[in-house]
């Protein structure tokens, strides 16, 4: 059973240290800027970024995975074979499921949603509604995107979503890997909040783009430093959700945990943590939104690539309808983070969907 | 698991609990002296905001008395542990985890077998009558499963003591009764020490072997009545001249504290002072 433990947490710190050391091997390097001949500048870029991560991504999923899957194994052996059976059958098949999930009326009411959206802005222009009548209607956007000079077409596109996704991800997982924990301690320790929260409290009122310049001064590379900003976007809202959230674990909770004969730890992992995930969940959700207004603002000072780049090189070009598609192409970025989040969160606190 | 009628005594030795600082003293309880019988049902009685909630933390251990001391089977209350469970006025169940999860807790902690605890957690719900809602989290459960279930988390620790803090607080009148005739069942079955804490005096007269009347804050034990009706009850006794009697003195004795609490002014106290009103007027 210690030995179990150990090689947890061996697994858990070697994932972190990995993923740490990969992360700074691809962002403390500056880019070549001449890319070979033949391939395009920044495509070149997105490949070099993910062959970089490459080694150090194999390196750390692995014993990630390989904890995932005792865990889940865990849970199968933990449970009566009576109960797996019935569960089982409960179970509907796969292509069902998908169907179930895809096409429902919940699909069909968001469908109708962003139809009208596009409606109302296509026909702006013809019925001459103020301000919205000067955006290029819709099928002006679309034919612009895929025309023969079109950004579908063109590797600096889809590798603006590669790296600007890239930079999203590791902000805000930065965010919540040291978010999370100093949130914890805060609520949960009452000397260290008084030690250190101040400190926090005057930084926290100062805007995320105020950080660029100091970033950019302060940090080897570009991409570090639009991270830097990234993760202080992210960072300060998870921080205060968290905290927030610890004190909002009922009292009677721990108190009951107490009576059972729960030690420190257990209170701490099997009441605390639990009772906190929901207001994490939050301030994550929260927190991804910001980093995508950061993140463009950022791109547009200190990057050389990424989609809020190529929106602002459109602008200076004088071409409105590919800075709409460069728009669009944030806001879905943005939703499918969401999505994602919300997802993961609804999946992580099962006891909140049930109503 | 077998009926332990010789353990969770709890002897209380002038204690005291005082709140704030020096300057701004509240004595919530003062120089209670009281015992708490094994293999009894003690139902403790007094108007609410009388300091019954107080008195449950220092047993239960989450709070130290300021003087006095208070000890189970003889030894010293320390701090909270498992040979004295609270049942609390709102539900305490932890709402990430399912019922067999929440009833798990305790063995879980102390590092029990697994899959023992796990024979055990479905055994006390399947007797708590909740069979079939293991798997189901406390927000899908009503407010009188919840409860259940919270008992069946208090059994599989097979505690010295059960402490239950107006438990029944907030159900509706009728899953109240049954849950009533169900803790009596439960109680009767294995003579567990329970002590039962409750503003409700047709609650604390049905259940009671004996019942313990505090006085109005700042609280101690006014009066000790034994209740002589006999076991198993049921709502039956309810009828009894017997249980009129009992009904009458332990009213008097509230009478006297209702007024003094109402002359401070106690919306509590009013409302039993006016409940005592109706009852003499309706004979």
């Amino acid at each position: 059973m210690r030995a179990a433990g150990a090689a947890k947490w061996a697994c858990i710190l070697w994932t972190l240290v990995c993923a740490g050391l990969g992360f700074f091997r691809f962002f403390d390097t500056t880019f070549p800027l001449n890319p070979p001949p033949g391939v395009h500048g920044e495509l070149h870029i997105a490949l070099q970024a993910m062959r970089a991560y490459r080694f150090w991504g194999a390196i750390w999923l692995a014993p990630a995975v390989g904890l995932l899957v005792v865990w889940r194994m865990k849970r199968e052996v933990d449970e009566d074979p009576a109960v797996l059976r019935t569960k089982a059958e409960r179970r509907r098949p796969l292509a069902t499921r998908v169907r179930k999930a895809v096409l429902n009326v919940h699909t069909l009411r968001s469908a109708l949603g962003v139809l009208a959206v596009l409606v109302v802005w296509q026909v702006a222009e013809p019925l001459g509604i103020p301000i919205v009548n000067r955006i290029p209607p819709f099928s002006e956007v679309v034919v612009r995107f895929f025309d023969d000079r079109g950004l579908f077409w063109r590797d600096k596109y889809w590798a603006g979503w590669v790296i600007s996704l890239f930079r999203i991800f590791s902000g805000f997982v930065l965010a919540l890997i040291i978010g999370v924990p100093q949130g914890l301690a805060w609520g949960i320790s009452r000397t260290w909040k008084a030690a250190s929260f101040p400190v926090f409290e005057i930084f926290r009122p100062i805007p995320p783009l105020a950080f660029l310049p100091a970033a950019i001064y302060l940090m080897p590379t570009a991409e570090l430093s639009i991270i830097l900003v990234i993760f202080l976007g992210a960072y300060f809202t998870i921080v205060l959700n968290t905290i927030n959230g610890v004190y909002n674990v009922d009292k009677s909770m721990q108190r009951a945990a107490l009576s059972l004969g729960a030690k420190r730890g257990d209170i701490f992992w099997k009441v605390v943590f639990p009772g906190t995930l929901p207001s994490i969940i939050t301030g994550a959700t929260v927190g991804m939104g910001i980093t995508w207004m950061v993140l463009v603002a950022a791109e547009m000072i200190a990057g050389r690539s990424g989609i809020g780049f190529l929106t602002w090189e459109s602008y200076t070009a004088g071409d409105i309808p590919q800075v709409v598609v460069g728009m669009a192409s944030m806001g879905v970025g943005g939703a499918i983070c969401s999505a994602i989040i919300w997802r993961l969160g609804n999946n992580l606190t099962p006891w909140r969907r049930l109503f | 698991m077998p009926p332990d009628r010789h353990t969770g005594r709890v002897e209380c030795r002038a204690v005291t609990k005082m709140f704030g600082e020096e300057w701004a003293r509240q004595v919530v309880v003062d120089d209670a002296s009281f015992v708490v019988e094994q293999g009894q049902l003690n139902v403790m009685i007094g108007p609410s905001g009388c300091g019954k909630s107080t008195l449950i933390n220092l047993i239960a251990g989450y709070e130290a008395p300021t003087s006095g001391e208070i000890r189970l089977d003889g030894e010293r209350i320390e701090g909270p542990g498992r040979d004295r469970l609270v049942v609390f006025q709102e539900t305490a169940l932890f709402p990430w985890m399912t019922s067999l999860e929440n009833v798990m807790f305790g063995p879980e902690v102390r590092g029990t077998n697994r899959r023992e605890a796990r024979q055990e957690a479905r055994r006390l719900l399947e007797k708590v009558g909740l069979k079939g809602f293991e798997d189901k989290y406390p927000s899908q459960l009503s407010g009188g499963m919840q409860r259940r279930c919270e008992l069946a988390r208090a059994l599989i620790n097979q505690p010295k003591i059960m402490l239950m803090d107006e438990p029944f607080r907030g159900l509706d009148a009728m899953t109240r009764e049954l849950m009533q005739e169900y803790l009596l069942r439960l109680f009767e079955e294995s003579r567990h020490t329970v002590l039962f804490v409750t503003s409700e005096l047709e609650e604390a007269i049905f259940l009671a072997d004996r019942l313990l009347i505090l006085t109005a804050k700042p609280t101690s034990v006014k009066e000790v009545l034994t209740v002589d009706l006999p076991r198993p009850r049921d709502f039956h006794v309810l009828t009894s001249p017997r249980y009129g009697e009992l009904k009458q003195e332990a009213l008097e004795a509230l009478y006297e504290e209702a007024v003094k609490a109402f002359a401070k002014g106690s919306k509590a106290a009013y409302d039993l002072v006016e409940a005592f009103g109706k009852r003499v007027g309706g004979g």
